[in-house]
């Protein structure tokens, strides 16, 4: 993975060369997306037409169900949210020169805490306290699934690729199997709504948003790209991290113990992703229900790759993506929906092949400008 | 070839070298190191064309031909850095690529029976079932001329073929292309040891700075004229006929007059039985007898570095380090010379805290390191330079300022918050300190020139408090104004009081810094001389494993 | 009796581990993650409910399923191998291009988004028994218990397996004897799409019909299989023959409720968790496998 672009330095005044190289940087970091975008806009056209719609009119439907109404946009805002978690981590484990597959199971695990600590709370505990502890069991769950990649990796060296994709399996699996066994509504494949801890939907301040499942939980998403921020690029933990994302032999050589780094990787990576159960949990449905994070780990990753593995790139695709799979409903009387499934699926193809050629073509550009 | 030219990027790898060899002779190929040997050789090899320059082989012109083409018309190169799969037996790796078959399969029993009929012709034999990683260093390369024999090679091309091998096994090679040749085979041998070329070719071709300077039978020349070819200067230290350049490996010809070194110990280990990439050990203990006097340290005053009986195996048990003490004083610069793959890597490796120790003691002003991390060290004021500053010294994509406080990073941290400003400010101190260029800290450290990479690993080991300093080949690749502003600062630092441990592969250096050298032969110290008697014609025999039957 | 059809049932169930697998352990064989089978699969299985929907003849449909394999894993090597884009990146985004566009073209040509008509497939008797006639009466189960062994045999008996076990090792070494590095991984690639599309098109023929997602997961079983059994072959088959005999033991017992069902889905993971991770044996992949060149 590339990582590393975008990095926080002071630049009171830059010279011209650091300018030069940050134009550089984000030459490189843009360019892939918006070959992608060009690639998906000319699939898409084509799939519209086999479906004997109209490309421009199709796209109208789709800006106007997502951005161009309140109900849209508080979908897409509600969408990002979630994305924009399981994004941080994967980047955060990114950013440590690790894989985490396993952000959906993480984020269903951290759910699952948030609804089951929350059951156990006394219907009349003021939110001020209630949410905290839910945000908190959130992501103790998610660290707990993120463990366990963590640490066979720091011990025992095994791929967290695949552990985190079988483990995927194994947290819903036993995530199923509790709800369904021991903690379901009858009639129903979710469990009771949670008596305290319920954070109010935009909705119901803002009444235009009225209807979606946007809510206030959106504010910890961002307070969480912040604290990523902060934690990668201002604290020595962060720094120690990313070097040994880069180069672990000379992070080892700096005193940094790369298994720490690697185990406190992914506890951390997973509760961000567990932080993202609280959307639903505490904001939407305010339930555990199985299902609710199918998908979410794999449009993450993408989120982290076309965001770079920053923060506010982060941010920023987890809207695009949002936008695109919100568009997809909205948009599914003319198209069906899948076509928004098959244009994420060809924009994290054509990103992943785009990045290393347009490097290397770049830095050819800029080496035979300079000769 | 005549007329070679070949650029990597900015880097002129060969200019205008030309290379004529006559059937049927082993013609060694020697220059130092970066002289341009190697790519000279893959471009005979078909690895690359050249950029300018023609290329015949019997007569036809096969200019820019690849490497199928170059297989083809008989000529096999054998690589510095084997290319053998290891999880593959012998035959499999001879056979790949061009293999007998019986219908649709691979003939299994065609395969090995070629490669005993092989093996016994040229006098190398390996047994052909077993998987490759199982074999020592010296049957690897055997199954590698095996592999260019299978092919029909008549002209073979051996890239440093000896850097790996134990005295025996070098004996053997020499054995081998000897053999080769008197079957009509051609050999060109690529290497930087005077003493080989003597004891093994036929004529000579010197290259430097890519280009070819001389081309001469070894039957008309000397050592010491070889040597000055190489280097392009008068170097011999002439009072001993000994040649030594700046970066010259260890040239110890005509050791018949080097008999004065004292203290030599006997009998050479023989046996080679080594494994992947470390160096003979099974044999380690036959040296137990060397006697050697440590002189003691220059200053009388409590060692900043105590070592003691350090062994270090590698995670398969490999020693590479095998009982070595010594003290280290305050104000003093010890040397520690030998040939690459000795256990000089380990040795620094396990002082800094990077590899395990299997026995022994290390003390840093009476502290026990045993148990100690890496950076418990640095902050008992332990500083050292790695040997291999892409790998180790620096993380390349952070800036100058983030690389300047890697292993200080906690210094630079209050309650787990790094403070920029002090992070800033120690760019631009260390910076202007060692004149480091670009002056900007925020640049990546990629963006370097390799002296400015070094320097910003030397700025920070050496521009804070420490007390002891590790310096692993601190000029590795630097250009020559770096060389010199790097080894003023050790000096600077001896002088200032700090004990210095230094590690280079290059003699002239160690000669020019160390109060005291010691010569690391396959894992032990099995010299150690003070300045006043330490010279390249006196340390070379104990480099190349003690005296001189072993390389006879 | 009871044996014979615990038997017949578990080879139905390993069937499809059984052609992924193989496919699997090609893929990684050569260098390539195979991340995947899962992809692969469900682009088969579509391709041949509607090769065999629209000609009528199931053998039609296996090689409609055949062509979609190939084409998904043509798209797979072309990232990874000629732009050298990431492995696990490229997987994961080619398993959701499967879904989306199964799910895409279910809709354009049979205006539905949970199942195709129903398509002949291999059992003559429109039973959907599950007794060894009918097992052993379709042709792709044989060819599933065959794979591994042919694909044994091929890695460890042919040129063509020696150079491929050679590029999943060491590259360079194999290069540097003139074995064209790029061409066998493509090769390996493209048959380990053609392999893993088989087992989809077994599923969808079986079932005589595609469903949405009708996979749901074997792909990354049959990896299990792939790492549980160390990539020989002779392991994989019967990893996957021991996954499907759990399976078939949970199915057989259900009725019982001894184990809850999700316990007996865990037992690939767990166990290949477990492997990986040394406690039973240490898993050690190709060397060079993920390495871009």
């Amino acid at each position: 993975m590339t990582a590393g672009t975008l990095d926080a330095t002071p630049r009171a005044l830059a010279p011209a060369h650091r300018r030069r190289r940050r134009r550089e940087q984000l030459e490189e970091a843009l360019l892939p997306p918006l070959v992608a975008i060009a690639v998906a806009l000319v699939l898409g056209d084509l799939l519209i037409l086999a479906f004997g719609q109209a490309p421009a009119a199709v796209y109208r439907q789709l800006i106007e169900g997502t951005w161009g109404n309140p109900y849209g946009l508080g979908q897409v805002l509600y969408k990002a949210s979630t994305l924009a978690c399981t994004g941080f981590a994967f980047a955060l484990a990114s950013r440590a020169g690790l894989f985490n597959i396993g952000a959906e199971s993480q984020l269903a695990a951290g759910g699952f805490a948030a609804a089951a600590v929350g059951l156990l709370l006394p219907g009349g505990m003021p939110a001020l306290l209630a949410v905290p502890l839910l945000v908190l069991a959130a992501m103790a769950g998610g660290g707990l699934v993120g463990a366990v990649p963590g640490v066979l990796r720091a011990r025992f060296g095994a791929s967290e690729v695949i552990v985190t994709i079988m483990l995927n399996f194994v947290v819903l699996a036993l995530l199923n199997w509790i709800v369904s066994a021991h903690l379901h509504v009858p009639e129903t494949l979710h469990t009771p709504t949670i008596a305290a801890g319920t954070v109010p939907r935009l909705g119901d301040v803002f009444p235009m948003f009225r209807g979606s499942a946007a809510n206030f939980t959106l504010l910890a998403t961002v307070a969480a790209a912040i604290a990523l921020w902060w934690y990668l690029f201002r604290t020595r933990r962060g720094f120690e991290l990313r070097a040994v994302g880069l180069q672990p032999e000379a992070a080892e050589a700096g005193g940094v113990s790369v298994a720490g780094v690697t185990w406190r990787a992914f506890v951390l990576a997973g509760a961000l992703a567990g932080l993202g159960g609280i959307n639903y949990v505490l904001g939407y449905k305010h339930y555990f229900e199985e299902g609710f994070a199918t998908g979410s780990g794999f449009i993450g990753i993408a989120v982290a790759l076309v965001g770079r593995n920053h923060p506010v790139g982060i941010l920023l695709a987890a809207l695009f993506f949002a936008t695109i799979s919100q568009g997809g409903l909205a948009v599914n009387a003319l198209v069906p929906k899948p076509m928004a499934e098959i244009l994420q699926a060809v924009i994290i193809l054509t990103v992943a092949m785009a990045t290393p050629g347009v490097q290397r073509a770049l830095r050819n550009a800029r080496q035979r400008a300079s000769a | 070839m005549a007329g070679i030219h070949k650029s990597f990027g900015a880097v002129q790898a060969n200019r205008g070298a030309a290379l004529e060899v006559a059937a049927g002779e082993i013609h060694a190929l020697v220059g130092e190191n970066g002289a341009g040997k190697s790519t000279l050789m893959r471009i005979l090899a078909g690895l690359f064309p050249p950029d300018a320059g023609t290329l015949s082989v019997d007569g036809r012109d096969v200019t820019g031909w690849s490497v199928p083409h170059a297989i083809a018309a008989g000529v096999g190169m054998v690589h510095q850095h084997f290319m053998l799969v290891p999880t593959l037996t012998v035959a499999e790796n001879v056979v790949l690529g061009m293999e007998p078959r019986r219908g649709p399969t691979l003939d299994r029993g065609a395969a090995e029976r070629r490669v005993r009929e092989l093996g016994r012709q040229a006098g190398l034999e390996v047994a052909p079932d077993t998987p490759v990683a199982e074999l020592s260093v010296g049957e690897a390369q055997r199954v590698e001329i095996l592999k260019t024999l299978y092919r029909g090679a008549r002209i073979l091309v051996l890239d440093e073929p000896t850097a790996v091998l134990s005295p025996l096994e070098v004996e053997e090679l020499w054995g081998v292309l000897r053999g080769l040749r008197d079957a009509g085979g051609t050999v060109v041998l690529i290497t930087h040891k005077l003493d080989e070329v003597v004891a093994i070719s036929d004529a000579i071709t010197v290259m430097r700075a890519g280009e070819t300077v001389e081309r001469i039978r070894t039957r008309d020349t000397t050592p010491a004229a070889i040597a000055r070819a190489m280097v392009g200067r008068e170097v011999a230290l002439a009072t001993e006929g000994v040649a030594v350049g700046a970066g010259l490996d260890l040239a110890s010809v005509e050791r018949d007059e080097v008999g004065d070194g004292g203290g030599r110990g006997h009998g050479a280990p023989r046996e080679g039985a080594a494994e992947w990439g470390s160096p003979p050990s099974g044999s380690m203990s036959s040296a137990a007898s060397v006697s050697i006097t440590i002189p003691p340290p220059p200053v009388a005053s409590p060692p900043a570095l105590r070592v003691r009986d350090l062994v270090v195996r590698d995670a398969r048990g490999h020693r590479h380090v095998a009982g070595v003490s010594f003290d280290l004083a305050p104000g003093e610069i010890f040397g520690i010379a030998g040939v690459e793959g000795n256990g000089q890597t380990q040795l620094v490796e396990a002082l800094a805290g990077l590899a395990p120790i299997a026995a022994g003691e290390i003390r840093l002003d009476g502290h026990d390191l045993a148990a100690r991390s890496v950076r418990d060290r640095a902050d008992l004021g332990l500083s050292h330079i790695p040997e291999d500053r892409h790998r180790r010294g620096l993380v390349l994509d952070f800036s100058v300022a983030d690389n300047l406080i890697l292993g200080r990073q906690h210094r630079f941290a209050r309650r787990g918050l790094l403070d920029r400003a002090r992070v800033d400010a120690n760019a631009a101190e260390q910076i202007a300190a060692f004149d480091i260029r670009p002056a900007d800290g925020l640049l990546p450290a990629r963006a370097l020139s390799g002296g400015n990479q070094q320097k910003v690993v030397v700025a920070r080991e050496m521009g804070g408090a420490y007390s002891v300093l590790l310096a692993a080949q601190p000029t590795r690749g630097v250009d020559v104004g770096a060389i010199e502003f790097i080894h003023d600062r050790l000096r600077a630092a001896r002088d200032a009081g700090k004990a210095v441990l230094l590690v280079s592969a290059d003699l002239t250096e160690l000669l020019a810094l160390s109060d005291r050298v010691a010569v690391m032969f396959r894992g032990r110290f099995v010299t150690v001389l003070p300045r006043s008697q330490a010279s390249a014609s006196v340390l070379g025999p104990y480099m190349t494993g003690a005296d001189g039957e072993a390389v006879a | 009796m009871i044996v014979l059809a615990f038997l017949a049932q578990t080879l139905r169930i390993a069937t499809p581990y059984f052609f992924a697998a193989a496919g699997g352990v090609l893929s990684e064989r050569v260098g390539v993650v195979a991340l995947t089978l899962e992809g692969f699969m469900l682009t088969g299985a579509f391709c041949a409910a509607v090769g065999s929907y629209e000609s009528g003849d199931p053998w039609i449909g296996v090689l409609a399923g055949v062509a979609g394999g190939l084409l998904a894993a043509a798209l797979f090597a072309l990232a990874t191998i000629r732009f050298r884009a990431d492995q696990v990146v490229s997987g994961i985004a080619v398993n959701l291009l499967a879904v989306g566009a199964t799910r895409f073209f279910l809709q354009l040509l049979y205006d539905s988004s949970s199942n195709s008509p129903r398509v002949p497939g291999f059992d003559g008797a429109q039973t959907a028994g599950v007794g060894l006639v009918t097992t052993l009466g379709n042709p792709l189960i044989w060819l599933g218990v065959l794979a591994l062994p042919v694909l044994g045999w091929v890695l460890f008996r042919t040129p063509f397996g020696l150079r491929a076990r050679a590029v999943g090792e060491h590259p360079d070494a194999a290069g540097s004897v003139g074995v064209p590095v790029t061409r066998i991984r493509w090769t390996g690639v493209l048959l380990s799409g053609a392999l893993a599309a088989l087992g989809g098109v077994y599923l969808a023929l079986d079932q005589h019909q595609f469903t949405d997602n009708m996979t749901a997961g074997r792909g990354y079983i049959a990896l299990a299989a792939v790492i549980f059994g160390r990539w020989d072959p002779k392991r994989v088959l019967l990893a996957g023959f021991l996954f499907a005999a759990a399976e078939t033991m949970q199915i057989q017992l259900q009725s019982m409720q001894v184990i809850p069902s999700q316990f007996v889905e865990m037992i690939p993971y767990v166990l290949t968790i477990v492997a990986l991770a040394g406690l039973v044996g240490r898993a050690v992949p190709p060397a060079a496998l993920g390495r871009a060149e």
